[in-house]
């Protein structure tokens, strides 16, 4: 019996090496659940895409990576599925992608306590940024606080007294009138929370025009923020009462949308196409060649967000599987953002520059957010505090 | 007050709005005795081929037409393959049914027209805006919603009154038996009417699209307002309707405008605007329940 027993401990040995040594070579999986349906749907096509430019050759931090893409239709519990058969079924440990905060509060707690890792490339919830931040819950985007307390300052600087503030009755919409509010000194004339899912807007056009503030601030992202710029401006109201936005209100795509309506509207951003960086200069470029349009903010983040998960795989190695090296190797932000600056805070969401821009009309006659000038500096978010990490 | 004015028009905008849906369901449900979940589909076949034929030929009368009688074409083709098996059996078979179907054409509109909103744009004879309120310039477009509703709502109450093919209509949602009997072919008479209510909800999803954002999914949300409106104008009846659909774009437009106001008076402001958030988008709920304790079969039974 025995040459058998050799003979079948060779024949497992002869099959088990290859098989290790496939393990090795193959790539890493990272399962990306997006908005790639719906009125939001180009937000998840420009996070996909600005990740797919950093991995031009499927490699990240020099190791093969495989990007599982699956559409969440911003609905909540089909993103919670999607990420429970990513982790049980095809044993994915590394997660991105989820561009709505209600949609984030409803995958990443699971995910986490059962030791996956969350690198957001848009969402930064306030729930998830303070008493409940996790050692292995990383936000390459902002704190959504942040995106709106910039635009508070913006709207500061810009002198005005009495503000009408608008966003969706959601955590994110929450976020935004929270954010702006503590930066913003003047009066708040009006306060008023619409539907996700709404898409007419005439009553609250007509409460902004009886309220006659100084300007409007609203967050609506995406197709909202089309539905809702079009009808201010069927409502007679561009052009009478300005409007102070955050990045996500009026990106590239709703300025090619909304048109001339937009032109003098204030947004405040960490990025915008324009930055003189050559980081950035070479992202939009690429971009630009690769997809033949304009990268939005989105994509921005999203491309941040796969040089950050690349230097971290890159700095933990053969250790990459193991959450605490990934840490490590992740926190030093080793590598070059688009925006210029970037470095984590103590609840591993970003410290960074704020700016303004306006939309106005550049050379060619087309319309185009231009820079204006800082509006924060290493601005980090108010949660932090309450992080134990 | 000429707040107040304005938000009343804009709640008879969206009344106008919902009448279109409602009055065609109602029809349907009255007069065949079926729940057609798959009647908010019409309104988003109207809606894209409507914004579709806008954006190639730049004609905003043509894609009005087009997109209603797409909504009439699919509706009398579905009616004539699916559902006419269905008015037989109860009301369990019929909602699972057109459920599906809500689900088959969904999936059917994303993969013709994409899974991006189509954007379309107020034709130049109707944008701008018209001071009828002084100091308050209103959209003439939406006017224009409100005078199409009006419209309908006489054409329709002129069928029905006034015309052979009502009196059948009429005939054929009391004494069904009997108008059969009489010689007539009420299977024809069922899908002319089915016909007919996927025409007007066409007609509404192609009014709305310069509006919002054409999407599929779309209908999924207007037809529960759709469903609270017959319910509390009663099933069958198109007067009720019209009074359920005004009710109900009055109470959504006004709640939504004045409750969080109201609320600040009593509560914090913060919580006032959240509460208020909330309660307007169930103030339509409220309201049905609330008729539906004084006037159980709605507010115009329309038979029995």
């Amino acid at each position: 019996m025995r040459p058998n027993l050799t003979r079948r401990a060779a024949l497992a040995s002869a099959l088990a090496l290859p098989a290790i040594g496939r393990a090795q070579g193959a790539a890493l999986k990272i399962g990306m659940i997006t908005t790639l349906s719906g009125p939001a749907g180009y937000l998840g096509a420009d996070i996909r895409d600005g990740f797919m430019l950093a991995m031009p050759d499927g490699t990240l931090g020099g190791r093969p990576v495989q990007v599982v893409v699956e559409d969440d239709g911003l609905k909540p519990a089909q993103a919670k599925q999607t990420a429970n058969r990513f982790f049980k079924t095809d044993g994915i440990r590394l997660f991105t992608g989820i561009v709505f905060s209600n949609v984030l509060e409803a995958v990443a707690p699971d995910l986490l306590d059962d030791g996956g890792i969350y690198v957001s490339p848009n969402a930064g919830p306030s729930s998830l940024a303070g008493k409940n931040c996790h050692a292995n819950y990383y936000v390459v985007s902002w704190q959504n606080d942040t995106l709106h307390e910039s635009a508070g300052q913006n709207a500061n600087l810009l002198g005005h007294k009495k503000m009408f503030v608008l966003a969706p009755n959601y955590p994110a919409g929450k976020d935004a009138i929270t954010g702006f509010k503590r930066f913003f000194k003047g009066e708040i004339v009006g306060e008023t929370y619409t539907r996700l899912d709404q898409t007419d807007f005439a009553p609250e056009m007509a409460n902004i025009r009886a309220a006659n503030p100084d300007a409007v601030f609203q967050f609506h992202p995406g197709g909202l923020g089309i539905a809702f710029i079009r009808q201010y401006q069927q409502a007679g109201l561009v052009g009478k009462i300005p409007m102070v936005l955050a990045a996500p209100s009026l990106d590239n795509v709703i300025l090619g949308a909304v048109g001339a309506s937009a032109l003098g509207m204030d947004v405040s951003s960490h990025w915008n196409s324009d930055f003189d960086n050559a980081a950035n200069k070479k992202f939009v470029a690429a971009f630009v060649v690769k997809y033949n349009r304009l990268p939005t903010a989105y994509a921005s983040q999203s491309y941040d967000t796969a040089l950050a998960i690349g230097a971290a795989l890159q700095g933990a190695g053969a250790n990459a599987a193991d959450p605490a090296a990934f840490r490590k190797a992740m926190l030093p932000a080793n590598f070059q953002s688009v925006r210029g600056k970037f470095r984590f805070g103590p609840n591993q969401h970003p410290i960074q520059d704020w700016f303004g821009l306006r939309v106005e009309k550049a050379a060619d006659g087309k319309l185009a957010l231009v820079t204006k000038g800082k509006i924060l500096s290493d601005h980090g978010d108010v949660y932090s505090r309450q992080c134990k990490l | 007050m000429t707040l107040l004015l304005e938000q009343l028009l804009n709640g008879l905008q969206y009344g106008a709005t919902l009448f279109l849906l409602a009055a065609g369901l109602t029809l349907v449900f009255g007069i065949m005795g079926l729940i057609n979940l798959a009647h908010g589909s019409f309104y988003m076949i109207g809606a894209f081929v409507a914004a579709k034929l806008q954006i190639v030929t730049g004609s905003f009368l043509l894609a009005v037409g087009g997109g209603m009688a797409a909504a009439a074409a699919v509706g009398m083709l579905v009616e004539a393959t699916i559902l006419r098996r269905l008015y037989a059996r109860d009301h369990l078979d019929q909602v699972l049914a057109t459920f599906g179907l809500i689900l088959f054409f969904n999936e059917a509109v994303s993969m013709a027209f994409g899974r991006q909103p189509l954007m379309t744009g107020i034709p130049d004879f109707l944008s701008g805006a018209v001071t009828i309120i002084p100091g308050v310039p209103y959209p003439v477009y939406r006017l224009a919603i409100i005078g199409v509703g009006g419209a309908v709502a006489l054409g329709l109450y002129g069928l029905i009154v006034h015309t052979r093919i009502g009196m059948l209509v009429r005939a054929g949602a009391t004494h069904r038996e009997m108008v059969r009997a009489l010689g007539v072919r009420i299977g024809l008479l069922y899908t002319v009417v089915f016909g007919l209510g996927a025409l007007l909800a066409g007609l509404a999803g192609a009014l709305v699209g310069p509006l919002l954002a054409v999407q599929v999914g779309m209908g999924d949300r207007v037809l529960i307002s759709t469903f609270v409106v017959i319910v509390i104008g009663g099933i069958g009846s198109v007067r009720g309707a019209l009074a359920g659909a005004l009710l109900v774009g009055m109470v959504d437009t006004l709640t939504r405008a004045f409750l969080p106001a109201l609320l600040r008076l009593v509560l914090q402001s913060s919580d006032a605007d959240s509460i208020g958030a909330g309660l307007s988008s169930m103030a339509a709920m409220i309201l049905m329940a609330a008729v539906l304790i004084v006037r159980p079969r709605g507010l115009f039974p329309a038979h029995g």
